[in-house]
């Protein structure tokens, strides 16, 4: 949480480069081309949205990155180092070090108290016991989830359980955070929540790759890529200025 | 500005400067306020018509101000403003256009089009989660006003996509 984001001395290997990704689902029916040939860096620090429809083939593209799925061509390298031969006891280890996940639906263990779905994959990374403790109560003071150490899961409400899981996905300091549709089954306040705690990481130097149809959760990140149909679309910077005058009060003037 | 103004005035009399500020707190910085002049220009209008009647005070020390109280028919103007709903939004039409006609031009390219639209919208978008960060979370119209605008502009961008969606490929 200390790690701060310097432009200058941010090496210049992007954290995360896909290079000619491809993926086709074949289930019943037609193949589905989920990805067709995707070009993607994220360098370090960057907050990144992926957005598109559904079934565009953004979540296929984020599991691709995070090594739940396997690319049938194409090639993966975080930091540099190529992984396209990592096995999948390796990639679970990265999950573990290098890269956080968060998904729509939470996946928190659910016979767990909220303390242990924190600390369990800091300890399976090899941190002590006490260390662990300290970080999940770090985390969980930081993300306003102070009482709640001892709940289950399904104690919670549906914004509070993504905070743990956020908690549980930042407990090893990873150095991406891969988000999937993460506001996808919130309303509009546990929604507005997840922006702000994701614009806080990122804030603090945390390098973000998000995945959402929602063009609110994706206006907090300061590129994004617009996927459409297994490709990408377009690929902008934000935070320009408006290219055209009305912008904001445009938007915001009261008519009569 | 002239209902916001009759609206304003229904609580008791005021001047000019008084209402301003009424907006101001109501509205937040989130709205862009419009100049003193602009309200002292409605007031004159309104009080032309009859909506409101206007009185002199004499300050020693500064110029006079003019104190305005609503009447009876702006009271009624006011109760016919409530009544009535208000329209519905409108598709953004200019674009609507370009899109619809760049083909026949060749001067344009449709996706180029809403590629471009769509960044425009994301930025804004983005100025508008930043404003509303800033803004004062306890001021609940100020926060609703961002929110509605933030929604209009998801609308926007939805249509934008599925613009996208039956248009790819076309060309």
């Amino acid at each position: 949480m200390s790690r701060t984001a310097d432009p200058d001395d941010a090496p210049r290997i992007p954290l995360l480069r896909a290079e000619g990704l491809v993926k086709t689902h074949y289930g019943e029916g037609a193949p589905a081309h989920a990805v067709r040939g995707v070009d993607l860096s994220v360098r370090h620090g960057e907050f990144v949205a992926v957005t598109g429809p559904s079934g565009a083939g953004k979540s296929t593209l984020l599991h691709l990155l995070g090594g739940l799925q396997r690319p049938d061509s194409g090639s993966i390298r975080l930091d540099g180092e190529c992984t396209d031969s990592y096995s999948e006891a390796r990639w679970a280890t990265e999950r573990r070090r290098r890269i956080g996940i968060v998904f729509q639906f939470f996946n928190l263990v659910s016979n767990l108290t909220v303390a242990d779905n924190v600390e369990l994959p800091a300890l399976l990374a090899g941190t002590g016991t006490r260390q662990a403790r300290a970080e999940r109560e770090k985390l969980l003071a930081e993300l306003g989830l102070e009482g709640k150490a001892r709940s289950m899961p399904g104690e919670l409400s549906g914004g509070e359980q993504q905070r743990v899981a956020l908690a549980r996905a930042l407990v090893n300091h990873p150095r991406l955070l891969l988000a999937d549709e993460p506001a996808g089954s919130l309303d509009s306040k546990g929604t507005r929540e997840v922006m702000r705690l994701l614009s806080r990481f990122h804030q603090r130097g945390q390098t973000i790759l998000l995945v959402t149809h929602d063009a609110r959760l994706a206006s907090a990140a300061d590129r994004v890529v617009s996927f459409f149909d297994g490709r990408i679309a377009d690929d902008a910077e934000l935070g320009g200025a408006p290219a055209r005058g009305t912008g904001l009060s445009g938007v915001l003037e009261l008519k009569d | 500005m002239r209902l916001p103004l009759l609206a304003l005035l229904s609580r008791g009399p005021a001047h000019g400067y008084e209402l301003k500020q009424d907006l101001e707190q109501l509205l937040g910085a989130a709205y862009p306020q419009p100049n003193i002049g602009q309200i002292y220009v409605t007031l004159g209008r309104l009080e032309k018509s009859g909506l409101i009647e206007g009185e002199e005070i004499a300050q020693s020390s500064r110029p006079n101000k003019r104190i305005y109280r609503l009447t009876e028919a702006g009271t009624e103007a006011l109760r016919a403003w409530f009544e009535e709903t208000a329209d519905e939004p409108r598709v953004r039409d200019e674009f609507f256009m370009k899109l619809a006609l760049a083909p026949r031009t060749g001067l344009a390219d449709q996706i180029a089009l809403i590629n471009k639209q769509r960044r425009e919208y994301l930025n804004t978008m983005r100025n508008l989660s930043k404003l509303s960060a800033t803004e004062d979370r306890d001021n609940r119209i100020a926060q609703l006003l961002i929110e509605g605008a933030m929604l209009h502009l998801q609308a926007d961008l939805d249509w934008l996509e599925r613009c996208q969606e039956e248009l790819e490929g076309l060309e």
